[in-house]
């Protein structure tokens, strides 16, 4: 998914002005991948103290999710379609001739992605909102222990993957210096990540809650 | 230098093997049904883990002297064969040492922790607090009373938290601070913690459990020998878990009855 | 593998300007390592004194300690330590020498520093990351011994920190207030710190190593760290989560840990319904990898260090790194060992067992493969090299007592006896920490261009050597008798009769102590006034000598080395003696 190609039309490369700039590292998109087992195990760990918490006392007290979880995951689910345009659109035009820098029209995919991911984390502080008026709060019972838990470490992993989209745009707005495309593949894949997760905690937190 | 290594290396060796085998300190007369299958895999162990250490280091040793040898003209070489027998004998040798152990030590394991207790077995009820155990007795009517947690009042001395006044079967529930068992008798012990994590642990019975607060767990073991011996706890609990101790203590089944309803008769 | 086409470049930062820039907050993974490993010490020195003052109190509790009320007067008024007090000090040794010494010296220390080079690198994959985790590492340190300063004092639950004692909050006694909590956000902010080093350790194997630099070419200490941050990847992940759940239960009135009716200090306490075993096996899972995490660079090191001095290359360089990534993966199979009494299910007790004796294999075969290299070697005894055979022997010492303690019939007899101190203060005490030695006296003359005294260097191992089993090696018999552990005075009548043991112990505890001083004056003094050392003192073959000692900020001085063969070329013709250095060119004809 990550390699990068132009798309088929594109006329041959021709080396750029600074011939002599070795490829980018792809050290990034490892450095993520390797986030994402350990994210990926922290919450696995968290499942099965879930799954045994759940087991072990006749405690837990089961309650509806507040609906506008499913509304916030579409809002990611977009971002991460948006995202994903954004990113094969930067890159293809930064593989043709002369286009060292997008134009500055290309990044607003990058500028709705982030504003949905803004709107996905206020969506969920609203989703608290709406239980703690039901008298749910983080000590209140097990389930409601977890949901707070699973959805307040998703959201400070997806405002970490802001900075990272920050930063990205940060890089492709300067005027000089190659497109960061391993960067911008990185940021990317971590986004994904972070969506795909949220669905697993959704699938685990209707279930189980 | 490589000689000192080899010289040093061995009476490190020698020294220290023989304190074990010569026992020096070892462990207490076991007076327990299931310990002598311990101490048997115990020293099993011990003599096959003791050869390898003898060897390994003797070997190291060896090697380190040879290879001090500064005289001209010495070839290095390469060990025999080169990795593959090390290889070969490690798997084969360690492997087989494993396998025997393993399935010996899964049928000792599993006679003490994997067997129903024996339906005879006398039960008593412990509690581990902080910092110490308390033991109770059916009493005459064989049955426990219930305890309620909120009812644990130390200053009445009530440790079980029982009910007397509405719960007739706690009535004549005997409580004692020291563990006073028949000899030659199946015992079942229920441990039960009231705060933290505790442990129980007799060296001479050859047992040893964890108490987990939230848990019941059972624990069945048979004393062969009148005696006295310390509990002591095993299981980090606090300011005073060095001080967390009592005693067990093992007499013939007339001289039981006989406590037992002394002890009945006070209730 | 392959080789990679071209050196890929690290995002190039300009020499850095200013002191600040240059020696505090720097990207170059050179000063970050010498950061970790001054961290490092400052840690060593502090869990050794706290260990030489809980062997006082063993040895002599009714003697008082000159000058301890000063420091400590609530944990040690007129001088004599309380209950609580030893068990502070008990936790806090064990936390700081596990977390702050064995996983930071040997992996974040040493490894920072010579990882990048070894593969022919610039730098670490991310230097800003890379200083991030230094700092994260150095503030998890402060939080640490912030405990200290309180009124309640440190934590008294243990390295391991078993719930509920841990869980419950100050009603559990002195130290289980602040001080708890302190220690659960020291050791939270710590894991981030070494996920964040992982995650620079193996993106900088995996992608920056130079042409020719194959995985299978790359030094066995590079293996042995790439493997140690995999493990970490993972367990410091699982930590992580259970040191939130800690710090929820004690401060937000969850009850993750903590199941219902638990009566402490007259208290019924507010919560129900958790697990104590819970906590158990987050935290073991997390801890049985902690301690391959602590020795496998020490694998690495010996069997990097061992040939250099053999003159003659490592046997069985492929087998070595086979059993280094099969022992990585079978230490997540056996952290139920250190539980077989904890009252989960028996059954379990065998399934834990049998990969616990399983992993003897790998470690029997890298142990057979060192003295294997030693045969017929032509060794020189310098001191890293001594260190290096006091390693194996230290660690065969140590493993050899695993066998008792895997086997959980007899593990019934041994658990939480000091046995189990004596077997982990040997793999881990001694063996890791002369790994962290030897890798000293080898690699401090490229640190810092000058090279250690010899004759220090020797007086040092062979004190310490002998030190070592006078103090561990009676650990053992005192196991055999019943010993338990974590006791602050020994009150039993059983026990009473082993206080001169005891006594033996501290006394050689103290000499073994005093003789590290031999070090420490050694380094310090070597680090400013050492004679000048050459690129190459040892004659060796991996990349860190081809270039000059110290390295130049981009390691190589702009010229990215190639290589053209593995490091194991001792005992070969070739042009400069009987070795040839990775980067060494190719024959012309052969």
């Amino acid at each position: 998914m990550l390699t990068v190609t132009s798309p088929p039309s594109s006329p041959p490369r021709v080396s750029p002005p600074t011939a002599t700039q070795p490829p980018e590292s792809k050290a990034a998109e490892t450095g993520v991948w390797m986030g994402i087992a350990t994210i990926s195990m922290s919450f696995a760990a968290l499942t099965s103290a879930m799954v045994v918490r759940q087991s072990g006392a006749p405690d837990w007290q089961h309650f509806q999710l507040p609906p506008i979880l499913y509304f916030n995951t579409l809002i990611l689910l977009m971002s991460s379609l948006t995202l994903e345009s954004a990113r094969r659109r930067i890159t293809a035009a930064a593989g043709q001739v002369g286009s060292l820098v997008p134009p500055v029209q290309r990044l607003a995919e990058l500028y709705l992605t982030l504003t949905l991911g803004l709107l996905f984390v206020m969506g969920q502080v609203v989703a608290w909102r709406q239980l703690a008026a039901q008298g749910l709060f983080l000590a209140t019972s097990p389930s409601s222990a977890f949901f707070y838990l699973f959805t307040a470490l998703h959201g400070l992993h997806l405002l970490g993957g802001l900075v990272g989209l920050l930063y990205v745009l940060h890089r492709l707005r300067q005027a000089t210096g190659p497109v960061p495309r391993t960067a911008l593949g990185a940021a990317t894949l971590y986004w994904h990540f972070m969506d795909v997760l949220w669905v697993y905690l959704l699938a685990l937190l209707t279930i189980r809650v | 230098m490589g000689k000192l290594f080899a010289i040093v290396l061995t009476i490190i060796t020698v020294v220290s093997t023989a304190i074990f085998v010569m026992r020096v300190w070892w462990l207490p007369a076991d007076v327990s049904a299931h310990g002598p299958w311990i101490d048997h895999q115990l020293v099993e162990t011990m003599v096959a883990a003791g050869v390898l250490f003898v060897l390994s280091q003797l070997a190291l040793a060896l090697f380190v002297w040879k290879s001090g040898d500064r005289r001209e003209g010495r070839k290095i070489t390469v060990f025999p064969g080169g990795a593959v027998p090390i290889v070969v004998l490690a798997i084969v040798l360690v492997g087989a040492e494993i396998l025997a152990l393993t399935f010996v030590g899964s049928k000792v394991w599993a006679s003490i922790y994997q067997t129903p207790p024996d339906p005879n077995s006398l039960q008593i009820d412990v509690q581990a607090e902080q910092f110490a155990f308390y033991f109770r007795y059916p009493g005459p009517d064989g049955r426990f009373g219930s305890s309620h947690p909120e009812l644990i009042n130390e200053a009445t001395e009530n440790y079980f938290g029982l009910d007397p006044a509405n719960d007739t079967t706690a009535r004549d529930d005997i409580v004692v601070p020291t563990l006073t068992i028949p000899v030659n008798r199946p015992i079942l012990l229920t441990l039960h913690a009231k705060d933290v994590n505790h442990a129980f642990y007799v060296p001479e019975l050859r047992i040893q459990q964890d108490f987990v607060p939230g848990l019941v767990i059972p624990l069945h073991f048979t004393a062969t020998e009148t005696g006295k011996h310390e509990i002591v706890c095993t299981q980090l609990c606090g300011l005073g878990h060095y001080n967390m101790r009592a005693y067990v203590e093992v007499m013939r089944q007339d001289q039981f009855d006989q406590w037992l309803k002394g002890k009945a008769a006070q209730q | 593998m392959h080789d990679t086409a071209a050196p890929a470049v690290v995002h190039h930062h300009a020499p850095p300007q200013g002191f600040l820039r240059k020696h505090v907050f720097s990207l170059d993974h050179k000063v970050i390592g010498k950061q970790y490993l001054d961290l490092a010490l400052v840690a060593v020195c502090t869990g050794m004194v706290l260990s030489w003052l809980m062997r006082l109190h063993l040895a002599w509790p009714t003697q008082p300690i000159p000058g301890l009320e000063k420091l400590s007067p609530n944990g040690a008024a007129g001088g004599l330590i309380t209950p609580e007090y030893y068990l502070s000090l008990m936790t806090m040794h064990g936390t700081i020498m596990v977390f702050f010494v064995l996983t930071t010296a040997p992996f974040a220390g040493f490894g920072n520093y010579f990882l990048p080079i070894q593969v022919g690198a610039q730098d670490m994959a991310f230097p800003r990351i890379n200083m991030t985790s230094f700092w994260l590492t150095f503030v998890a340190f402060l939080v640490l011994i912030a405990s200290f300063f309180i009124h309640d004092g440190p934590a008294l639950s243990g390295w391991t920190a078993y719930a509920p004692l841990s869980a419950v909050g100050k009603d559990a006694g002195p130290g289980q207030g602040l001080g708890q909590t302190l220690w659960a956000v020291s050791i939270a902010i710590f894991c981030i710190a070494q996920l964040l080093g992982s995650l620079n350790f193996i993106a900088t194997t995996l992608d920056l190593r130079t042409k020719g630099m194959s995985l299978a070419r790359m030094p066995f200490s590079t293996w042995s760290w790439f493997i140690t941050a995999v493990i970490g990847l993972i367990a410091f992940a699982v930590l992580m989560p259970a040191c939130i759940l800690l710090i929820l239960d004690r401060v937000a009135g969850t009850s993750f840990f903590i199941p219902a009716g638990l009566v402490i200090s007259d208290r019924l306490q507010p919560h129900a319904g958790g697990s104590p075993l819970l906590w158990q096996h987050l935290f073991w899972f997390f801890g049985h990898p902690e301690v391959y995490i602590a020795i496998l660079p020490g694998f690495g090191i010996v069997s990097h260090i061992l040939p250099v001095f053999a003159r003659k290359p490592l046997l069985g360089p492929r087998v070595l790194i086979g059993c280094l990534i099969g022992i990585a993966f079978l230490s997540y199979t056996v952290w139920g060992h250190h539980m077989f009494v904890s009252g989960m299910n028996p059954f379990s007790a065998v399934l834990f067992s049998v990969p616990t004796l399983v992993i003897t294999i790998p470690a029997a075969i890298v142990t057979m493969l060192w003295i294997g290299t030693i045969y017929g070697a032509k060794l020189r005894f310098t001191t890293p090299a001594l260190f290096c055979l006091g390693f194996v022997s230290v660690f065969v010492s140590g493993g050899i007592s695993g066998f008792l303690l895997a086997q959980p019939s007899i593990d019934t007899y041994l658990h939480a006896t000091y046995f189990v101190v004596g077997h982990f203060h040997f793999v881990m005490g001694v063996a890791a920490m002369f790994g962290i030695f030897a890798a000293t006296y080898f690699w401090l003359p490229k640190m810092f261009g000058r090279m250690m005294n010899e004759t220090l260097g020797k007086w040092h191992f062979w004190l310490t050597f002998i030190g070592v089993y006078c103090v561990f090696m009676p650990m053992h018999y005192l196991g055999l008798a019943g010993n338990v552990r974590r006791y602050a005075e020994f009150t039993d009548d059983y026990l009473k009769p082993l206080i001169p043991l005891h006594r033996f112990i501290t006394i050689a505890a103290l000499f073994t102590g005093a003789a590290q001083l031999i070090f420490l004056f050694n380094l310090i003094r070597s680090r400013f006034r050492g004679p000048k050392a050459p690129d190459n003192p040892w004659e060796a073959t991996s990349l860190e000598w081809s270039t000059t000692s110290p390295p130049p900020l981009d390691n190589f001085g702009g010229r990215p080395p190639v290589v053209h063969r593995g490091p194991n070329e001792y005992g070969v013709q070739g042009p400069a003696g009987d070795y040839v250095m990775q980067a060494a060119p190719e024959p012309a004809a052969r």
